[in-house]
């Protein structure tokens, strides 16, 4: 099912949650709202569920406009941030709980065939007389998915669906849900602040800033180019230096660094960690080292370029930095981003 | 733990201090409490059971029996209504008013029941508010039953609803929303998931309720007007026969009030119990749920 958002606007007493935001989902697809706290992504996520109503603009499932369909005539599987399963019922009886109250009847053979199916589908065979209390976290947010699945909702929502996971059990819940998402084929929008989730698991991710779409598009895309400070620094690390254009040419104090420039006067540059190059000696910028993080795969170097600004970059594991150490940094990749 | 025998005192845990506290309690609570049970029960049979079946028996006692069960029958339920009505209300809905109503509720355990029966005798009597016009629709309300009845829903109405206000602000609308976008009806939601999971409070709430309806002087005293065998209450009658000097009949008649007392006592122990055998369970489950909510 195609969703499509027309300028959907959200107020909360005087707080403007969502700003006008208009978003297509095609159908089939698995889309991140990505944001900062307060960015109006939950907002967003409630308002297509139903559980919250638009005061402006439309939401429509398909052709169909949807804005105005209670939540319980929707047709949607919604999956609660803290799961919401019912504590004084089974495993079984959670998932069972849409089916039993849906007004298409179902006989009760049926229903108990469906629920074995759907702990098969998310791999709780067995767990089906427990009680929420008595399994994991992470057995938890499969049974919410579950009994969300079970309605055979035409759109899936998911609020932060792995935020109250540790990380281990949240990637593998991640590549696990791609993987059903593939199986099921069924629309599918999710609310993440973790960059790396939206990424790893979204067709397309949808950034958000103050009720704001601030950009969209594939993973690659959003990565590759990002429209905005914002979005750059959001993504990832990023370093920031303060430059200079002169000519079409960005200058970080009188060194001279390879960007895309457009107009002359003072401009921002970002750098990831990556995008920098160390070198003991020869060309480029100065900088001389504060601090050496050694984690699993490489070595994170803290330094001060001339001026004072402070970057991070990261160097092989190999590598023989020293806090203390001069040294030279060479630019691979930068972006810059009028001030 | 296991090498060291004498466990170290904790702070304040001196043997000393420990006898003197635990045997003012004891001592107090004989005194107070289990002594003035044990005359009761003593007195009510110093004449003899044949005594004591003949003042249960009497028509006048077997009236204030009624009269006090009656009571309970319609005030409980009606407040247990209005105790989930307000509970709901309040932890579920944002509106104007709120916290003002979170208040009004609670104003009945800070009066003197007593101010609440002369309030409606000011509201309801004869030179009152309403008295005049119910006197000619013919309408009695004080000293009958339905003045008994307004009084004692008075002074109880904040119990079933104070029990359930915390426990409902604690679960949330969570569950609520899950089960409505699962396709159940407002009803089917609160039968099957809103009151499951406060049952335990709610009848912990109407025990209570109930044992101060049934054991409720003083408002019911201004409002029913004493008259024996008509408008008194078991309470009400305990006090008039005592007053006529028949002892072994006020301590009968207080056997009976003593004994639903104990018995509220032992549903609401019963009642924590369970509460108590089940909430852990869900508390961890519900920190769980909640751990890690902002990594």
């Amino acid at each position: 099912m195609k969703i499509r958002l027309d300028q959907v606007v959200k107020t909360f007493d005087t707080f403007r949650a969502v700003r006008g935001v208009s978003l297509d989902i095609e159908s089939g697809q698995l889309v991140a709202l990505l944001g900062p706290s307060g960015s109006g992504k939950t907002t967003i996520l409630r308002m297509v569920a139903g559980l919250e109503y638009a005061d402006g603009g439309h939401i429509y499932f398909g052709d169909q406009d949807a804005t105005d369909i209670p939540v319980r005539d929707r047709g949607v599987g919604f999956v609660f941030q803290h799961y919401a399963l019912f504590p004084h019922m089974t495993v079984g009886e959670n998932i069972a709980f849409g089916m039993k109250v849906s007004k298409t009847r179902r006989s009760k053979p049926e229903i108990a065939a469906r629920v074995q199916e759907l702990l098969r589908l998310v791999r709780l065979e067995g767990l089906g007389d427990r009680f929420p209390a008595q399994i994991s976290g992470g057995q938890r947010q499969r049974v919410a998915l579950a009994r969300a699945l079970a309605v055979d909702p035409k759109v899936l929502l998911l609020d932060e669906p792995f935020g109250a996971l540790d990380a281990n059990v949240r990637r593998d819940l991640r590549r696990w849900l791609r993987e059903i998402h593939d199986e099921l084929g069924i629309t599918t929008l999710f609310v993440t602040h973790d960059q790396e989730e939206a990424l790893d698991l979204a067709d397309r991710v949808v950034i958000l800033d103050q009720g704001r779409i601030v950009q969209e598009g594939t993973p690659a895309e959003v990565c590759r180019e990002p429209n905005s400070a914002f979005v750059m620094r959001f993504l990832g690390d990023a370093n920031r230096l303060s430059a200079n254009v002169r000519g079409g040419q960005a200058f970080v104090g009188e060194t001279a660094i390879e960007a895309e420039a457009s107009s002359d006067g003072p401009a921002e540059i970002y750098l990831r960690p990556g995008d920098i190059e160390w070198q003991p000696a020869g060309e480029g910028l100065a900088a001389s080292v504060v601090r050496v993080l050694d984690r699993p795969g490489s070595r994170r170097v803290l330094a001060t370029v001339e001026g004072g600004a402070a970057l991070e970059f990261d160097v092989p594991p190999e590598t023989d930095v020293r806090a203390g150490q001069e040294g030279r940094l060479t630019i691979k990749r930068a972006r810059l981003y009028p001030a | 733990m296991a090498q060291s025998r004498r466990k170290p005192p904790r702070v304040g845990d001196g043997p000393i201090i420990r006898r003197v506290l635990i045997g003012t309690t004891l001592f107090f609570g004989a005194i107070l409490v289990l002594a003035p049970l044990i005359v009761i029960a003593v007195e009510a049979f110093s004449q003899g059971l044949k005594a004591y079946a003949a003042t249960i028996a009497h028509p006048d006692t077997r009236h204030a029996i009624l009269m006090t069960v009656a009571t309970a029958l319609i005030a409980v339920p009606v407040n247990t209504a209005f105790g989930l009505a307000a509970a709901w209300a309040i932890t579920k809905f944002d509106f104007w008013g709120r916290r003002a109503l979170l208040v009004v509720i609670e104003i009945p355990f800070s009066i003197s029941p007593i101010v609440a029966g002369v309030a409606y005798l000011f509201v309801y009597g004869l030179q009152g508010l309403f008295g005049p016009m119910l006197e000619a629709a013919d309408v009695k309300i004080l000293f009958a039953l339905p003045g008994i009845v307004l009084a004692s829903m008075f002074v109880t109405a904040p119990f079933v609803a104070r029990e359930l206000i915390p426990l409902m602000q604690a679960q949330g609308r969570d569950l609520e929303e899950a089960a409505t976008s699962l396709g159940a009806s407002g009803w089917r939601t609160f039968f099957s998931v809103t009151l499951p999971n406060v049952k335990w409070a709610l009848l912990y709430g109407i025990v209570l309720c109930n044992a101060r309806v049934m054991g409720e002087f003083g408002a019911v005293s201004v409002v029913s007007g004493n008259i024996r065998g008509q408008t008194n209450t078991l309470p009400l009658h305990i006090e008039l026969l005592y007053h006529d000097y028949q002892a072994a009949g006020a301590f009968a008649s207080a056997s009976i009030l003593a004994t639903l007392a104990v018995f509220t006592i032992i549903a609401k122990v019963a009642l924590e119990r369970r509460g108590a055998g089940r909430r852990p369970a869900l508390a961890a489950a519900a920190k769980d749920q909640n751990a890690g909510t902002s990594p």
